[in-house]
């Protein structure tokens, strides 16, 4: 046999859904699809039957890298300790305005 | 050190915060997950098979675009679910040859026939309203990916009910044949609507675990009986019964009392002797069987286009 890419299984695809125009893609789910345009029909069909979405991008779920759970401590941690980043931090007189 | 995550688990269950699929957690945690969450799917797919039986002969056009938009809506929602549960480690693929194998479960209501277009009406009223009274609160279950799948059927779900009373309306304003058949659909689906709350508490012992866990919200009781209580009022708007003599106002309680649940009617058709659980896996072996050279052939149509796009990719060098 030659080499040919395996047939037999469906992609999982991530679905995200532009609600309206001026927002961003959000997550909507997942589906199988066995290529691209089928992902977008099928999540058209399944995630926007009410008018939910005017803009659809699919990702095969395997392109999708993550941050790891069991690291959020020590890989969140460097913003913990800059409180001075919000903008509460810094304490100004009530007579100032429009600040 | 699986102390210590069981210790994050449980502080992340008490302070209501969600429990996502990659966090640590019990395995029993995740078998309940797993089986309701797949059980739930399942009856999403076999709940399509009972009003499908009605799509060719719905009354109307406006009556037939409307059950289509509702099974089709069911389809949906068992594919949320379906996705939801493999979250947890279980591929699509082990779940739907457990339903086909027999070895799964789904909502035992499905295992009832749809005689009359009224059932139609009745089922969205009587069962879709047990089915949101479950789902609500299902939408605040501590697992992430179930409660934003819940969140996304609750919206879908308030039309089924609706449709459903509206038929069963027309029906209860129509000659005396059209009002026999409407009371007639609520007869016979009224007890088993009850019934897929579940047994009662004391004969539940998952669902304490369920609640413990945050999963399940409220007891089988409670919301059978928050489902009886509003079936009652509306029922007169249709100007039927329901079928049971024994409902009646208890001041004590502050809710309707009704009669005893035929529990051995409840076990027989769980074991697979409704009237219908043959005939509705047999549809869905069927379905799948009769829909795998088009998965065969969607997939190998993908497969070559892919091919063409990126030979190197797949190797050509040893094949040109």
């Amino acid at each position: 046999m030659e080499a040919k890419p395996p047939a037999e299984n469906w992609p999982l695809w991530e679905v995200f859904i532009r609600a309206r125009q001026g927002l961003d893609h959000k997550h909507a789910g997942s589906l199988y699809a066995a290529d691209a345009q089928m992902a977008i029909e099928n999540a058209r069909d399944v995630y926007t039957r009410r008018n939910e979405g005017i803009s659809i991008w699919v990702v095969e779920s395997k392109n999708i890298h993550a941050s790891n759970p069991a690291e959020s401590d020590t890989f969140y941690d460097p913003a913990n300790d800059k409180v001075y980043r919000h903008p509460s931090f810094y304490h100004l007189p009530d007579e100032v305005k429009n600040i | 050190m699986s102390e210590r995550e069981q210790e994050i688990f449980d502080q992340k269950i008490e302070q209501e915060i969600r429990i996502e699929p990659k966090d640590w957690m019990p395995d029993d945690y995740r078998k309940m997950l797993i089986r309701q969450m797949s059980q739930h799917a399942h009856s999403e797919i076999v709940g399509m098979l009972p009003e499908g039986n009605w799509i060719t002969r719905a009354p109307s056009l406006r009556r037939k675009a409307t059950l289509i938009a509702k099974v089709q809506d069911e389809a949906g929602h068992g594919l949320y679910l379906y996705s939801a549960t493999e979250t947890l480690g279980i591929t699509r693929d082990e779940t739907i040859e457990q339903l086909l194998a027999g070895k799964a479960k789904y909502s035992s209501i499905f295992n009832y026939p749809t005689l009359t277009w009224a059932d139609i009406g009745a089922i969205g009223w009587l069962v879709d309203g047990a089915a949101i009274m479950n789902q609500v609160p299902l939408c605040r279950a501590s697992y992430g990916p179930y409660a934003r799948a819940m969140i996304r059927i609750c919206k879908e779900e308030s039309f089924h009910q609706r449709q459903g009373f509206e038929i069963l309306l027309t029906l209860s304003r129509g000659n005396e044949s059209q009002k026999n058949m409407c009371q007639d659909a609520i007869n016979r689906w009224w007890w088993p609507s009850l019934m897929m709350f579940g047994p009662n508490d004391d004969a539940s012992p998952n669902s304490q675990r369920s609640m413990q866990w945050k999963i399940k919200r409220f007891s089988n009781d409670e919301l059978r009986q928050k489902f009886v209580d509003v079936c009652v009022d509306q029922v007169k708007t249709l100007n039927m019964q329901l079928p049971d003599p024994e409902i009646r106002w208890n001041e004590k309680t502050g809710h309707f009392d009704f009669g005893q649940i035929n529990w051995d009617e409840f076990y027989e058709v769980l074991k697979g002797n409704g009237p219908c659980n043959h005939e509705r896996l047999e549809a869905r072996k069927k379905a799948h069987a009769e829909g795998a050279w088009v998965r065969a052939a969607a997939a190998a149509h993908a497969a070559k286009k892919n091919y063409s796009d990126n030979p190197v990719l797949y190797g050509s060098q040893t094949t040109s």
